[in-house]
């Protein structure tokens, strides 16, 4: 049987899962693909890599690939997102000072409503707040934005954000150069474990089902390669598939706790894989429902409003006109490849490229191709609803 | 501009950031500074506002650059990833060397060639000694694990030195594994058996 190899890189994180498990589980084997994984040490590099052809697929925030289609960020070299790879994820944690003085003004640490948490955070804060995020084109900056936008506040007040790799925000709050964070897992629960930090909340407590990690490669290498294009996107969706049904997580965890992968231990990657976190050294635990999904709700389906959602945010920030960009940012995310290479595989398929964001606030029996697709709740903390098709 | 250069130079390990000013600084007469403390790096490359800035690839502190490149307001000098393709070839090379390098917009690609070769050479050096040092810890170990098995053999089978050892290398190349493999997992056996 000839094999085509097929090189794809990631960062350590639990959301890397799905291009793991794709290898390990056989799933990429199954579309006679030798899927060689390549660890990168930073997301520049991971681009970079990515940029110029040194691999061909990457486990990648979000954000990234619509971020180059803009022009931001240096590197101009097209990336297409083929799917979403995770849905929701990262964690907003505090410095133990911060959770104390959370604790003295009798905040519960509910680990689920961001108004709150917000308001309680702005009780026991003075000065402008300093939050790590891991780079500046992420999801975790996107959320951090949108949830302090909300509150209004002052610009002597409006808080500071600064890029700190993952591996290094646990030391970073431990010399008390930040005050917080919004980080992917394992890095939140590891904060916790070293005793250095408290959890807040879960990114889905911000937006309910955000876009969070995607599957990228090269426009041109998509364009030039359909037929590997759609072996891998069909091996990796299969492996979220694989990942979604009951009681996988404790193999899935031990995959990705080895040296080679992340290197943490099972047990911690084991919370964001279920769900069930450890948010304080008390040893207090708090249920997420979706706190990272792989399979459910299309969640792999890469919306075109989700591009658009991101696209406007970065515009808004960095002076480029929202209208166009978010014209830019839907070319991007490929809804035309994936149901291309997945109309065969998948029970069902969405019937549009685009929805409102924010407007499910149950879980939704949505138009699709089948009729048997339902979508979960994605609604904002404030309610608002993102309308893509608007001005 | 000038015709220094300021180049910074993000490194820790302290010998290999003299190594890699000494390469600069017969690449030309530039300004170079280390950059040895990673706490608070973009503020300190702000403060400096140097031409170009060199960091192991390796080291996730490229992505706090990263944030050096999104120029706030037109007025400060935009740091644009070096790596922008205008030379392919030159970029290929530099990321397999294992060096990123971040240079000021605007700044010509013939100026840069000298500052990057130089880096791009020495950046190989270590990769080359890394590597070397790698190989020959693990021959070590290995060989360390050979002279064990040996001697489970000599006592088992009370036989000499030679003899164990072409039993060994027998049972490797009848299963078709390497040596230090068979050899390793006759320790572990033995190991569990005592």
């Amino acid at each position: 049987m000839r094999m085509d190899t097929v090189t794809a890189g990631f960062v350590a994180l639990v959301d890397s899962a799905p291009l793991i498990i794709a290898r390990e589980m056989g799933f990429a084997a199954e579309e006679q693909l030798n899927l060689e994984l390549v660890r990168a040490p930073s997301w520049a590099t991971l681009r970079d890599m990515l940029a110029l052809g040194q691999i061909e697929a990457a486990h990648m925030l979000s954000p990234i690939p619509v971020a180059m289609a803009l022009g931001l960020g240096g590197v101009k070299t097209r990336l297409d997102a083929l799917s979403v790879m995770s849905v929701n994820g990262p964690v907003i944690g505090v410095s133990r000072r911060i959770e104390q003085a959370l604790r003295d003004i009798g905040y519960r640490f509910d680990f689920h409503d961001a108004a709150s948490a917000a308001a309680a955070l702005n009780r026991v804060t003075n000065g402008p707040l300093r939050i790590g995020v891991p780079f500046p084109f992420s999801m975790h900056l996107e959320l951090l934005h949108y949830w302090m936008a909300g509150l209004g506040l002052p610009d002597a007040r409006k808080p500071e954000i600064k890029t700190v790799p993952p591996p290094m925000m646990v030391d970073a709050m431990a010399a008390d150069e930040i005050d917080a964070f919004c980080v992917g897992e394992p890095w939140g629960s590891i904060a916790v474990e070293t005793g250095i930090g408290a959890l807040l909340l879960p990114g889905s407590a911000i937006w309910g089902f955000e876009p969070d990690k995607v599957l990228a490669v090269r426009h041109d290498w998509a364009e030039a390669e359909e037929d590997l294009t759609g072996r891998l996107l069909r091996a990796v969706w299969r492996a979220g598939r694989w990942l979604n049904s009951g009681g996988r997580q404790t193999t899935a965890a031990e995959i990705l706790a080895r040296p080679e992968y992340t290197n943490v231990a099972p047990e911690v990657i084991d919370r964001a894989l279920t769900g069930r976190l450890v948010i304080s050294t008390q040893g207090e635990e708090r249920h997420v429902e979706r706190f990272m999904e792989f399979f459910e709700g299309a969640a792999t389906f890469p919306w075109r409003s989700q591009a658009a959602w991101i696209a406007r945010q970065m515009a808004l920030r960095s002076g480029l006109d929202p209208v166009s960009a978010m014209l830019q940012a839907k070319q991007v995310f490929r809804t035309d490849l994936y149901r291309h290479h997945l109309q065969d595989v998948a029970p069902d398929l969405p019937g549009a490229s685009e929805k409102l964001e924010g407007a499910i606030n149950r879980i939704t029996p949505a138009a699709s191709v089948a009729g048997k697709l339902f979508l979960m709740p994605d609604t904002f903390f404030d309610g608002q609803i993102f309308d893509p098709a608007a001005r | 501009m000038s015709a220094r250069l300021s180049i910074v130079v993000v490194e820790r390990d302290r010998d290999r950031a003299m190594l890699i000013v000494d390469s600069l600084r017969e690449a030309g007469d530039h300004d170079v500074f280390v950059i040895s403390e990673e706490t608070g790096l973009a503020r300190q490359i702000s403060e400096r506002n140097p031409d170009v800035v060199l960091v192991d690839l390796t080291s996730p502190s490229r992505d706090v650059l990263e944030e050096l490149t999104l120029a706030s307001s037109p007025l400060e000098r935009p740091v644009a990833m070096f790596v922008d393709r205008s030379d392919d070839s030159l970029t290929k090379a530099a990321i397999e060397a294992g060096v990123s390098a971040y240079v000021v917009d605007g700044l010509r690609a013939q100026r840069i060639k000298p500052v990057m070769d130089a880096a791009i050479a020495r950046f190989h050096m270590f990769q080359r000694m890394r590597n070397e040092l790698e190989a020959t810890k693990r021959a070590l170990e290995e060989r360390k694990i050979i002279d064990r098995a040996k001697g489970i053999l000599m006592k088992a089978r009370g036989v000499g030195e030679d003899e164990a050892y072409a039993l060994i290398r027998k049972t490797a190349m009848d299963q078709g594994r390497k040596v230090a493999d068979v050899a390793e997992a006759l320790v572990t056996a033995a190991g569990m058996l005592s």
